[in-house]
């Protein structure tokens, strides 16, 4: 049987790691390649990284970090970030990144989920969502929107019409990650998840808002997430990532745990 | 030498950099005279079947490698490198290299709980032994990402199953081949050890 995965998210800007509370207060809380390899070591199933730096230069700093994160880590290795183009995701492959995350730019020109699933296939193209609730109108049924930017930018594009198209335009994966949660670790939108889980069929990673143990339980079970991913309540200290898989595993939910 | 066969189909570097971390030099090839001289040979991939098996044949990697098994040298197939070993592949209708007899067929994923691909980590419960597989413990997980799969004619050839949708095959061996339907190189631990004892196995099953 397929496993459940814990999947840890290091927002990294200007090569270092980062951790925001509801996408702004961005602060550094250290190495991005040594954070990578204790959770690798610790159990994790799975690292995302998300590239937050503004300038100029970032990408050839991401290209740093993938390609000497991918030396120490043998799991699947996740980037995203400001990726436009083709040539941007075959960039981060070549560093070592496994899987690609598109963002504001597939929102801007939805295409480029096509082009990308064609040039590295769709597997390896994760459509990452950053979502904001809202009242249920006649263009918003389903009560949430779709914002980019890091959240900055509203979009009027319904949430669950988004993940289905991007199924459709081959995205092989889902992140929905809601920003009314993000940071505050009081749990996931399980509503959300559940709701966009059940209405396609590639795997959906359950983002934003992870404090306790229970919060992981709740979404990969009444959620239906296929994943769950975590932040500050790994980089923090206050869990390892091994405590959150013991507990999964006690609670009856499948995970990896020989490692 | 150990050799990586490239041909424009995906991540070999992470292949790669496994052999690195396991104290390996592996050499990215697609020249088919390397492939038939080398040490061992691993075959990895992921993509479709149809495009990588155009992309071999166009290089003549395909004769080479039919040489360097008639030969007796260590083959590693990996995920497509793997589903190209066998005879045939419901992807596109695609005829491979028939070194293993069998059929790469497509998951059928009529419960709609099931997503596509079948993708994360899952056990791999050996069948049979083999010195490449002989650290695998009951429980242990390795890393898939895969919508078809290996299906050998002969049982003998089956060394490990995993389940999905049905207890599909994923682990094939016969002679100096063998080939995992899972990524040794994104399994962690278990994964890297896999690798490791390709690196030092004369070719002789089990």
């Amino acid at each position: 049987m397929l496993s459940k995965r814990v999947i840890a998210c290091l927002d990294v800007r200007d090569g270092k790691l980062a951790k925001s509370v509801k996408f702004v207060n961005t602060k550094d809380i250290g190495d991005p390649v040594a954070k990578a390899r204790e959770y690798y070591l610790d159990g994790l199933d799975e690292l995302v990284f998300y590239d937050i730096t503004a300038s100029s230069d970032r990408r050839n700093i991401m290209l740093d970090v993938v390609e000497n994160v991918a030396k120490e880590v043998f799991i699947p290795l996740s980037v995203g970030g400001g990726v436009r183009s083709v040539s941007d995701a075959t960039d981060l492959r070549l560093a070592g990144a496994e899987k690609i995350n598109v963002n504001t730019a597939a929102v801007q020109r939805p295409e480029l989920i096509t082009e990308c699933a064609t040039a590295i296939g769709a597997q390896n193209i994760v459509l990452s969502m950053d979502i904001k609730r809202v009242t249920a109108t006649a263009t918003l049924p389903s009560g949430y929107e779709i914002v980019i930017h890091g959240g900055r930018t509203d979009t009027g594009l319904d949430a669950l019409a988004w993940a289905v198209r991007g199924e459709s335009l081959g995205a092989g994966e889902l992140v929905v990650n809601a920003i009314d949660a993000d940071g505050t670790l009081e749990g996931y939108e399980i509503n959300l998840t559940r709701m966009i889980s059940e209405a396609v069929r590639i795997p959906v990673i359950a983002s934003g808002g992870a404090g306790r143990p229970e919060h992981l339980r709740d979404v990969l079970r009444e959620g239906k997430a296929d994943a769950a991913l975590v932040a500050s309540m790994v980089h923090y200290q206050t869990y390892k990532v091994s405590e959150l898989k013991d507990y999964l595993h006690n609670q009856g939910i499948k995970v990896r745990m020989s490692w | 030498m150990t050799v990586i066969v490239d041909y424009d189909a995906g991540n070999l570097r992470s292949v790669q950099r496994a052999c690195q971390e396991i104290g390996v030099t592996a050499q990215i090839t697609s020249d088919p005279e390397h492939i038939r001289r080398a040490e061992r040979v691993i075959f990895p991939g992921v993509g479709i079947a149809t495009a990588a098996m155009q992309s071999i044949t166009a290089r003549g990697i395909d004769l080479a490698l039919l040489d360097a098994y008639a030969a007796g040298t260590p083959v590693l197939g990996i995920c497509i490198g793997l589903q190209l070993s066998l005879d045939h592949s419901e992807e596109g209708d695609t005829p491979t290299l028939g070194l293993i007899n069998g059929q790469v067929r497509r998951f059928k994923m009529q419960d709609r709980n099931l997503k596509i691909p079948h993708m994360g980590w899952n056990e791999v419960n050996l069948v049979q032994s083999h010195p490449i597989t002989s650290h695998v413990k009951p429980g242990d997980e390795f890393y898939f990402v895969h919508s078809y799969y290996p299906d050998p004619t002969n049982e003998q050839d089956v060394f490990a199953r995993s389940d999905y949708e049905s207890n599909f095959c994923c682990a094939v061996g016969r002679e100096n081949f063998f080939g995992t339907q899972f990524h040794p190189e994104k399994s962690g631990r278990v994964g890297l050890q896999l690798i490791k004892n390709f690196t030092q196995w004369d070719g002789r099953s089990a």
